[in-house]
């Protein structure tokens, strides 16, 4: 018996050292990875931030970490439609006048037709890259408070610059609350001091989340760097000021308050900025629009490039859907056309076709009116996003497949007109002003001629919308203009195939807002879905 | 040895003395331990064809009995006994029960078990069960042969991979695969890079057993990895004597059984002419190309094996080579396998210890062609030839823009895509351990076993395109490209584990107490370069590794002979789960009463076997896709997905979705079972009903708004439920001394319901959508929501005209709102079958013998993804620039437009179909005693019964450009001395 009570002594205590040691191999909260890393590795190295906020701005233009497609930031859904400003340009632009789209890709001809549904995987998608966008800058602005850089040693330069960076996240998330407001109406409101583990945020009112990205903006404007003090294409005072004008600009819409006098204050400031029209319109659609002039007249720019930085969204599906037909994709500095997106010729019909340098219509082998919104030919395609450059060679991608074109979402001919809105509609501003401007946007497409030059007497709002429509078509402001005006649903103005009729019917009003995503409200009770969904 | 010995005394002792010649013989055969006769037994003179049986109360009467004839005793599952005749009148045999057949094991995971004793729903199955034919994995020697597992093969390519469902799955998001257990190591589930069917890593020759763990009872002991069956493969080792040597060699040729029915040259070209436009009809060529008939071929393959073993009684080995060569029916795809095997056991220090030592290596060389080829052969211009001359791309035919470049958008010519690519893999796996196994000296019923393993895979796939197979860069150079993928997995494994086993005379029990602990680590190394933005390279080293723990113990208790009681508690850990919620504990229970062995049935002739099984056990599963799904970690971005800031672009850093509150997905089965036999085992079989509830469901599912990193996460939330019944049955209508004649069969009724998905009741939420397919970007097919059975299909319903035709883009308004939009979608069949059953069987005359399997399903239905992307006209006409073939089906819905959500596509695939059958000969001690040749010859996929519209029935649901699965013959031989 002695001999037992020895052996399992023996086999006991061998048994416990054994399992002490392996035990510890559960915890793996550290991975021997390079591409993997504990919150340790990323936050004590000085050499992170700027891949952070890399990260910040890339969530506008990538779609994952492994360029074009792999590892994506949002799942359930193609990675190339998780793209900000592809989900944008359907949200935005397939809904409108400007644009339809010949592809079977689940719902997409919901929205031409606006027939969408709560359960749509566009919607769901574009409402989960925006609330990715947020929740990356709450990390960022969580992780780097005063208390955590000073206990992880991060001082001197990096310190001053983090400063920038923080102020950049908080224009982003305002950026993509801004976004939000105007298409869902009403949120989920977090910010960094949100909890970090599971809950259920609560719903936020449209005014709620205007009076927080108003808040946000008003308390970084100055903290921001002046116009042009940061290198292309980052976010400086003048992002800022534009933001706060498009938020005042759409009040009414979002709290039934107008607030013109307020858009004025920040336009003006823009129009009065070291910003200048670059002289040509083509280029400002280039694969060099970052370097050939073009940049001079943008506020804010998505940056896209042919080799580092690829997604299957963005400007490389801006250049290749439109591109089908008979047209040469030779001439577009890409590999090949998609044959999906054209225009309805309400869109046609607002130019002054052959004069207006805007009038990038495809038409050869097109037709102007759409038969069959699945067919290409059905419908003119517009050329006016093209990978090449001033001198007609294609984009860095040798391959032709992902472009160089940078995305402006906000350019200064975008700020001029909304100078004349905002005095046509009481908001300030000078008559002579407002015609100026709206002149100088229409010399510049009238190949810098007068020719094109309205007298006061034609500058009314109607004239303001159409000229929107020329000037910023397929550049994803089309519906909230058209909200603003009270003319997206309703029968006041109808376009072909809106309300899925071929010359265009009424629609309902509660389509003026998409409907939180029913993925959401699954997820989290507190959310109320817009009315009519 | 001493029972045997009695018996054969008993026997002598009836040996009369006398003698005379051609004599009339009679006498009765009993059971040596019942002393029951036994009728139907066999009595033969040797090396003669007189003969008779017992009849029902075990008597015989031979005629014609020489002097010196030797005489034949046999029954199935006893011992044979032969008895020299000496001239007496009355001969009475006594035969002993077989002991192996008697003491057949079940395998059942640290240990085995009598199969009389087994208290769990484990199915085995050996050799002589195995399916037949061109076969390198396992799972196709089971497929059909269990009830309540299914076998669905991912398609006809040599070695291809397949999904195996042991009871429906029972998670949503989780792995669904059954745990591999080979020679004791729990094998890392999933390939490796350059591999194929990761089962094909052990050559089929070498197996001597799989064993199907199916309830909570069964599988529990290996908790962690178990909630989807446990699948153990045992190799087979030598036996003490001789060296024996087998050699088994077959080749076999394989041919396409069906092509999908794509227009013919003349319809296609009437096709274009009557819909396209003037563009597409100037590109009509002037060929009659039949594209499918060119990337296929007649396909040779041979197996060769040959294994030594044998030992003396402290030792036995057996080795074994085995080579693999198989050519795919798709031109240029081979299949090629170098496998080696040893098993080797030590018996030392009296027996006390035992030492079993297993390899299992195998180099697998894959040309893997170009599957695209497939799709490609259905779709393009059977108008055009397959050569031009003077082309930029190698003078294959291809469709070029107008600025001469290839059009992107269009198809490829097949036999470009075969012949101007490469697609190659290597993959290596060696697979081993030792395990000591030491009875205590002082304490013989005490064993200690320390078992040591490890699974190393390694794996490349490389490759490329020729340079003339691509589109002109924008310098108007043509460069080839080139791939080359590595993975490596580095997995080890160690149980310690004690076991204690004894007879309790004073209380009639047998005790049998394990108690152990288990260690498992993966490890995933990964390298690669990149780009640092400047043109500067360098190397990025990666390891994700995994790692499971468990303590666990057993008792069996066996009382009487009649009561079994089965109970085990297993505490598994994963490094997959945060500190608080990595431990869960699993526990199960059986009970088994052996009804046979109680005095109201002892006596009986009518039934030799039945026994009642209850189980219930909950089994964990934490196997979801990512390693690290509840840790905060940050993830590097590649330089393609870097961000512009001035003049760098700046490689970018992301935090990765994570849920630290993710725990254990539990599943509860509930099992009872009844095994039976009947008329001395002529008749035998299982019946089974199980119910499975899985619950704290692990679904990757969205985030509240604003809460996590991305918009979903791993979350414990849904609960899914399974139920099934299982039966299957062996049956000798003939067993005599020359005709065997054995008919099985299996059914398996199975259902699956998701019983809970969200958070809340949500009646608006659309569940999860799954099954994506070819058509459109990111469309899906399928859906998993409550109430429905997962992966149901989620579709529009079709509307029809008067005639009974589809019509184009009508869909009826099923929610009668007067719009047709995705509200008006439903759930309309599933993938899953509602039953699926086998049945073979095997004839047998003298050395000649005759097999067959069947196997079928019913109740699944298949997306035709085939007919919904190449049926409307829109798919052969898209462009001005190149024309498409698509298959007949457009000519019977007259679809303009893709209509890729219509319920017309969702077809029935049930079907039946004949899997195998083999023919042959058995020459006895050809070379020397003992020594045997077998010739076989056998058909494979043979006959396919079903209404099902695609080529072949069987998918995974979505029915895409499935590798066809080919009509092979084979012939075979067996040599043994």
């Amino acid at each position: 018996m002695k001999n037992i009570q020895l052996t399992f002594k023996f086999f006991a205590v061998l048994f416990t050292i054994l399992l002490v040691s392996c035990t510890d191999d559960l915890d793996q909260s550290d991975p021997d990875s390079e591409s993997l890393l504990s919150s340790e590795e990323v936050y004590s190295n000085p050499d992170t931030y700027i891949k952070l906020m890399a990260k910040l701005y890339g969530g506008l233009a990538t779609t994952g970490q492994e360029g074009p497609a792999g590892n994506p930031d949002i799942t359930g859904i193609d990675e190339g439609e998780s793209q900000y400003i592809r989900g944008l340009y359907v949200l935005q632009e397939l809904t409108t006048d400007e644009a339809v789209i010949a592809w079977n890709d689940k719902t997409i001809k919901d929205f031409h037709n606006q027939t969408w549904t709560s359960g749509d995987a566009f919607i769901n998608a574009t409402f989960n890259r925006l609330d990715f966008q947020v929740k990356n800058c709450n990390e960022f602005l969580r992780q780097t408070t005063e208390e955590l850089l000073d206990s992880r040693g991060i001082s001197g330069d990096l310190r001053t610059q983090i400063g920038s960076y923080r102020a950049e996240a908080r224009f982003l998330r305002a950026l993509s609350y801004y976004h939000f407001m105007d298409l869902f109406g009403s949120v989920g409101l977090v910010n960094e001091d949100s909890p970090t583990d599971f809950f259920l945020p609560e719903q936020a009112t449209r005014q709620q989340l205007f009076d927080f990205v108003e808040t946000e903006l008003l308390a970084i404007v100055n903290e921001l760097p002046e116009v042009g003090a940061l290198e292309y294409p980052r976010a400086d005072r003048g992002a800022a000021w534009m933001l706060l004008a498009k938020v005042y600009m759409n009040a009414e819409v979002y709290t039934g308050t107008a607030r013109y006098s307020d858009a004025f204050t920040y336009v003006d400031q823009i129009v009065n900025s070291s910003y200048t029209l670059h002289d040509s319109y083509e280029e400002l659609f280039f694969a060099d629009n970052d370097k050939n002039g073009a940049q001079n007249e943008f506020i804010f720019s998505v940056a896209f490039d042919g080799v580092y930085t690829q997604t299957y969204g963005g400007t490389t599906f801006l250049t290749h859907a439109p591109v089908g037909g008979n047209m040469n994709p030779d001439n577009y500095g890409v590999n090949g056309g998609w044959a999906g997106i054209r225009t309805t010729s309400a869109l046609v019909n607002k130019f002054e076709l052959g004069v207006d340098q805007r009038d990038q219509f495809y038409t050869d082998g097109q037709s102007l009116e759409i038969q069959d919104i699945s067919s290409f030919t059905d419908g003119y395609t517009i050329s006016k996003w093209r990978n090449i450059d001033v001198n007609g060679e294609p984009g860095s991608d040798q391959t032709g497949e992902f472009v160089d074109i940078d995305f402006p979402m906000f350019r200064l001919a975008d700020a001029y007109l909304m100078y004349a809105e905002i005095f046509l509609r009481g908001g300030g501003g000078t008559q002579a002003d407002a015609l100026g401007y709206v002149n100088a946007v229409r010399q510049r497409a009238y190949n810098g001629t007068t020719a094109g030059n309205i007298p006061s007497g034609e500058l009314n709002l109607d004239f303001i919308l159409d000229e929107r429509a020329r000037e910023l078509h397929w550049e994803c402001h089309r519906r909230t203009d058209l909200i603003r005006f009270g003319k997206f649903t309703g029968g006041s103005y109808v376009w072909p195939w809106k309300g899925n009729v071929p010359n265009g019917a009424p629609t309902p009003s509660f389509r003026n807002i998409f409907p939180i995503p029913a993925n959401s409200i699954a997820g989290n009770p507190n959310l109320n879905q817009n009315s009519g969904y | 040895m001493k029972t045997l010995f009695k018996g054969t005394l008993f026997l002598l002792l009836l040996l009369p003395t006398t003698t005379f010649a051609q004599q009339v013989l009679t006498g009765t055969v009993i059971d040596a331990t019942t002393q029951q006769p036994i009728p139907g037994a066999n009595v033969l003179v040797q090396d003669t064809s007189n003969g008779t049986t017992t009849d029902f109360d075990g008597n015989y009467t031979l005629n014609n009995v020489a002097d010196d004839a030797v005489l034949v005793f046999s029954y199935l599952g006893f011992k044979t006994q032969t008895i020299s005749y000496s001239g007496q009148n009355a001969l009475d045999v006594s035969l002993e029960e077989d002991a192996a057949e008697l003491d057949a094991v079940v395998v059942v995971g640290y240990g085995t078990v009598k199969k009389e004793d087994a208290t769990g729903s484990v199915s085995v199955i050996t050799p002589k069960e195995f399916n037949k034919g061109a076969v390198v994995a396992a799972d196709q020697l089971i497929q059909g042969k269990v009830s309540g597992i299914q076998v669905i093969n991912g398609g006809g390519s040599p070695g291809e991979g397949a999904q195996i469902r042991i009871r429906s799955g029972s998670s949503l998001n989780a792995n669904n695969d059954p745990l591999y257990v080979i020679d004791g190591v729990p094998a890392d589930s999933g390939g490796i890079e350059g591999g194929r069917n990761p089962l094909s890593t052990i050559n089929q020759n070498d197996i001597e057993s799989i064993n199907i763990l199916k309830d909570a009872s069964a599988t529990a002991i290996y908790g962690v990895r178990a909630s989807n069956g446990v699948v153990i493969i045992t190799t087979k080792r030598g036996k003490a004597g001789d060296m024996k040597v087998s050699y088994n060699s077959s080749y076999s040729v394989a041919t396409i059984a069906n092509k999908t029915e794509n227009l013919s040259t003349s319809q296609f070209r009437d096709f274009v002419n009557a819909n396209g436009n003037a563009a597409q009809i100037a590109l009509l060529g002037d060929q009659d190309t039949n594209w499918q008939d060119l990337v296929y071929r007649d396909a040779f393959g041979t197996d060769q094996n040959v294994s030594l073993s044998g030992g003396k009684d402290f030792f036995t080995y057996r080795v074994s080579t085995g080579f693999s060569s198989y050519n795919g029916i798709l031109k240029r795809d081979k299949f090629e396998r170098t496998t080696l095997s040893a098993a080797l056991t030590f018996k030392l220090l009296d027996d006390h210890l035992k030492i079993d030592i297993n390899n299992n290596t195998s180099i697998i060389k894959s040309n893997y062609s170009n599957r695209d080829a497939i799709g490609a052969s259905i779709t393009f211009d059977p108008t055009q030839p397959v050569y031009v001359d003077g082309n930029n791309y190698g003078g294959y035919f291809r469709w070029t823009q107008n600025n001469g470049s290839l059009d992107p958008n269009s198809n490829t010519n097949p036999l470009a895509l075969i012949e101007q690519t490469d697609n190659m893999g290597r993959a290596f796996r060696s697979i081993g351990n030792v395990q000591f196994e030491y009875k205590m000296h002082f304490l013989p019923e005490l064993k200690a076993v320390l078992n040591l393993g490890y699974d190393n895979l390694s794996g490349r796939s490389y490759g490329g395109t020729d340079a003339e197979y691509n589109s002109p860069n924008n310098d108007g150079t043509q460069i080839a490209t080139t791939y080359n993928n590595v993975e490596n997995k580095e997995n080890k494994v160690m149980d310690a584990y004690f076991n204690y086993n004894k007879y309790v005379e004073s209380i009639k029990t047998q005790f049998d107490v394990t108690a152990g602990y288990n260690y498992q680590d993966f490890r995933y190394p990964t390298s690669f370069f990149t780009d640092n933005g400047n043109g500067v390279f360098t190397e990025v080293n990666n390891e994700t590794r995994l790692n499971l723990q468990s303590f666990f113990g057993r008792i069996n208790l066996t009382h009487n002979d009649k009561y079994l009681l089965t109970a085990s508690l297993r505490r598994d850990g994963t490094s997959r789960f945060t500190e608080n919620n990595r431990w869960g504990n699993f526990p199960a229970a059986a009970l088994g009463w052996k009804i046979n062995k109680e005095d109201f049935l002892n006596e009986s002739d009518v039934v030799s076997e039945l026994k009642l099984r209850l189980s219930w056990g909950i089994t964990g599963q934490q196997a979801v896709g990512d390693i690290y799904p509840s840790l905060p970690l940050y993830q590097t971005g590649t330089n393609t997905s870097s961000y512009q800031f001035g003049d760098q672009f700046v490689q970018t850093i992301r935090p990765q979705p994570y849920n630290s509150n993710l725990v254990w997905e539990e599943t509860e089965t509930f099992n009872v079972g009844l095994d039976f036999g009947f008329f001395n085992s002529r008749v035998t079989g299982t019946i089974d009903a199980y119910d499975r509830t899985t619950s704290d469901l692990i679904v990757f599912t969205n985030n509240p708004q604003g809460v996590g990193f991305s918009n979903a996460d791993d979350y414990n939330i849904g609960t899914l439920e399974n139920k099934g019944l299982e039966l299957s049955a062996d049956v000798y209508p003939v067993r005599n001394q020359n005709w065997r004649w054995r008919v099985g069969g299996n059914i398996t009724f199975q259902e699956s319901k998701i019983t809970k998905l969200t958070l809340i009741e949500d009646p608006n939420y659309n569940g999860i959508d799954t099954g994506g397919f070819t058509g459109g970007t990111g469309n899906t097919i399928q859906n998993h929501q409550e109430g429905f059975a997962p992966s149901s299909f989620y579709v529009f319903e079709q509307a029809y005209n008067a005639a009974g035709n589809p019509i184009d883009g009508v869909y009826v308004d099923r929610n009668g709102d007067g719009i047709v939009n995705s509200d008006d979608k439903y759930r309309y069949k599933k993938p899953a079958s509602d039953v699926y059953y086998g049945f073979n069987t095997d004839l047998s005359y003298k050395n000649w013998f005759f097999n067959m399997s069947w196997r079928g399903s019913w109740g699944n239905y298949n997306y035709n993804n085939v007919d919904s992307s190449l049926g409307f006209e829109n798919a052969l006409l898209t462009f001005d620039t190149y024309i498409s073939n698509g298959v007949t089906n457009v000519l019977d819905t007259n679809f303009e437009n893709a209509q890729y959500l219509s319920d017309y596509y969702i077809q029935d695939a049930a079907y039946l179909k004949l899997d195998n059958a083999t023919i042959g000969y058995t020459f006895d001690d050809v070379f020397s005693d003992l020594s045997s040749l077998t010739l076989t010859a056998t058909g494979q996929n043979l006959l396919i019964i079903s209404d099902y519209k695609g080529i072949d029935p069987e998918t995974y649901g979505i029915d895409y450009n499935l590798y066809p699965r080919p009509r092979t013959f084979l012939l075979g031989l067996n040599v043994n001395f």
